[in-house]
């Protein structure tokens, strides 16, 4: 993401719903996690506002071409646009803030 | 050698359907195994990819799954249309799945442990659409430019292509080739089973496409550089057959078309299936022998092919026509097929990969190759040597009886410029001007030719309006009486 667009990328602006989506493969531990952090940064920074809709490609493998997963797992943001991706278990934190455009990268 | 060695103890193989690929490759692609097709942009990995997949779907019965990586992917449909392809109509019918890989460069964010299960769901649910047996990944090496974590992406392709033998699909992955190494990120390393490299090569501005199989686990393979071809038709691969000299040897001979001619080379002609040298300076008279031959094939109903590096088909039927051989109708009749090319128009490799489809296209029992020497002006003697040694044991191989016409450039060196292709020559007619009394006069002699007791006279002959017509005798006084005593339309008509 260039850098930039980092000055526009402020908190999200109240009332606007996040919709995200956690594609994973299975119940992997990298899985887990990355539900697990996800769900804690959200609570944390998206509180009442946003929902989270977990696609397991192994029941579900036609979805991956959609969204063009290859990484599980991937994060994606569908709303607000534009549609952010996020992949590894969500471990960082500050980085996921930053992917998610809820923190300036800096 | 190489196509007659046994095929025992061999690895089970997958047919490509490219043709000459899979003699080469002594029966195709490992089966169920991974295969790395590397060069450099634009040298043919993606159609040679693209090929196996679509013969494996239309001619084995074996639907196939591509997943491309190339930005322009949907072009790829309507560039492989003009070969033939109709890639909508076999996603249509089950026959291939595609799917299109987007790695949007950088805009990903990349944060803790990850891997590439989904990539490979992708290919598995492909696979199982429609029951595929082989697999194209073209070019999984972009994956590199969309990710940042290289130790993950090398890690997930050592995992990738074991998956892929697992799955028992015979695969083909394609890689861009690198500084110093076969592909960009060393893929060769993990693709261990079999490796073909492309080459797409530009000398004194005339391109030639060569590939090699690098490497192909428990398998014999050649591995010359094999000259290919792209063209109309897609992709063909020219097999540098047999070094081994076992073809046969016919007995039967063939007529030359000029009965005295025959009559010198212990009077039956040419050995059937033997090539035969005919070389003089300019105007001796060397496309007139030619036409002789292929006239006296058509009229045994044989079928011809007449390989023009100088003239085209029109001058040279006009021409022959002036000394009273008309090709025309065997022109019309199917039996005679001219292939005119400029000799600088392509490389030498790609002549003779030309060369050699047009003679599997045709399937002639005859061939000129007029004159063989313009071919010179495009390589080396040494590389000359080469491919004409290749195009004869082909020819050899196939019993096929080829004329090659060969300019001397001088007098004086009638016996010399040939030497690089005369060991190569069954039969070597010499044809000559010499200058008598101020005028020219057109002589010819049987240099040589193997296996049959042949004249060593020197012949006048003359060019009329009945084509050749070798003088009787040497006496130069008795020439003007005695040429009124040959028998009409000799040459012409010699031989049926």
């Amino acid at each position: 993401m260039p850098a930039f667009e980092g000055a526009t990328a402020g908190p999200a602006p109240a009332g606007q719903t996040y919709e995200l989506r956690l594609y994973v493969a299975g119940q992997t531990p990298k899985s887990v996690l990355a539900l697990a952090n996800l769900r804690q940064i959200c609570e944390e920074h998206l509180h009442g506002r946003y929902e989270i809709e977990v696609i397991d490609l192994m029941e579900n493998p036609q979805l991956a071409q959609g969204d063009q997963i290859l990484a599980v797992p991937t994060l994606v943001r569908r709303l607000p646009e534009p549609i952010k991706k996020i992949i590894g278990d969500l471990s960082n934190t500050e980085r996921v803030l930053v992917g998610l455009d809820l923190r300036v990268r800096t | 050698m190489l196509l007659d060695l046994p095929f025992r103890c061999e690895l089970p193989k997958t047919l490509t359907g490219i043709r000459g690929f899979d003699e080469i490759t002594r029966g195709g692609l490992p089966t169920g195994r991974p295969t790395l097709v590397c060069g450099g942009p634009g040298s043919g990995k993606t159609l040679l990819a693209l090929t196996f997949l679509v013969n494996g779907a239309l001619q084995f019965g074996e639907p196939g799954v591509l997943l491309t990586f190339e930005e322009n992917a949907e072009e790829m449909a309507s560039d492989v249309a003009s070969l033939g392809f109709d890639l909508p109509e076999l996603i249509a019918t089950k026959k291939l799945a595609v799917d299109y890989v987007r790695v949007e460069r950088g805009e990903i964010e990349e944060t803790g442990e990850y891997d590439l299960e989904g990539l490979f769901v992708r290919l598995a649910h492909a696979i199982r659409t429609v029951g595929a047996k082989r697999v194209v990944l073209d070019t999984i090496e972009s994956l590199f430019a969309g990710l940042k974590n290289d130790a993950i992406l090398r890690s997930e392709l050592r995992r990738l292509f074991s998956w892929l033998k697992d799955q028992r699909v015979t695969a083909l992955i394609t890689g861009e080739r690198g500084a110093g190494l076969l592909t960009r990120q060393g893929l060769e390393e993990y693709v261990s089973d079999a490796v073909i490299l492309l080459d797409h090569r530009v000398h004194d501005q005339v391109s030639t496409r060569r590939l090699r199989v690098v490497k192909y686990r428990g398998s014999h393979h050649g591995t010359n550089e094999y000259p290919f071809l792209i063209d109309a038709d897609g992709i063909s691969v020219l097999p540098v057959s047999s070094m081994a000299l076992q073809h046969d040897a016919p007995m039967e001979r063939v007529s030359s078309g000029v009965a005295c001619l025959d009559e010198m080379l212990s009077g039956k002609g040419y050995y059937r299936g033997s090539t035969i040298l005919v070389s003089g300076t300019a105007g001796t008279g060397k496309t007139s022998v030619g036409a002789h031959f292929l006239d006296a094939a058509c009229r045994r109903g044989e079928r011809c092919l007449y390989f023009l590096f100088e003239e085209s088909p029109q001058q040279l039927l006009r021409n022959m026509r002036s000394i009273g051989i008309d090709l025309e109708p065997w022109v019309a009749a199917g039996l005679l097929q001219f292939h005119a090319d400029r000799p600088s128009r392509y490389g030498l490799e790609t002549h003779l990969a030309t060369m050699h489809r047009v003679v599997a296209d045709f399937k002639p029992t005859v061939i000129v190759i007029d004159p063989v020497t313009n071919l010179m002006t495009v390589g080396t003697s040494a590389d000359v040597q080469a491919m004409l040694t290749r195009i004869i044991d082909h020819l050899k191989t196939e019993n096929i009886t080829a004329m090659l016409a060969s300019l001397t450039p001088g007098q004086n060196a009638i016996e010399r410029t040939e030497t690089t292709i005369s060991s190569l020559m069954d039969t070597w007619i010499v044809l000559a001007n010499e200058e008598v009394g101020g005028r020219h006069r057109r002589a010819l002699y049987v240099l040589k030719s193997r296996g049959m007791a042949h004249s060593n006279e020197l012949r006048e002959f003359a060019l009329t309006d009945h084509g050749v017509q070798v003088l009787d005798g040497t006496d130069e006084r008795h020439r003007p009486s005695r040429r009124k005593h040959l028998p009409e339309g000799l040459g012409q008509h010699a031989g049926v």
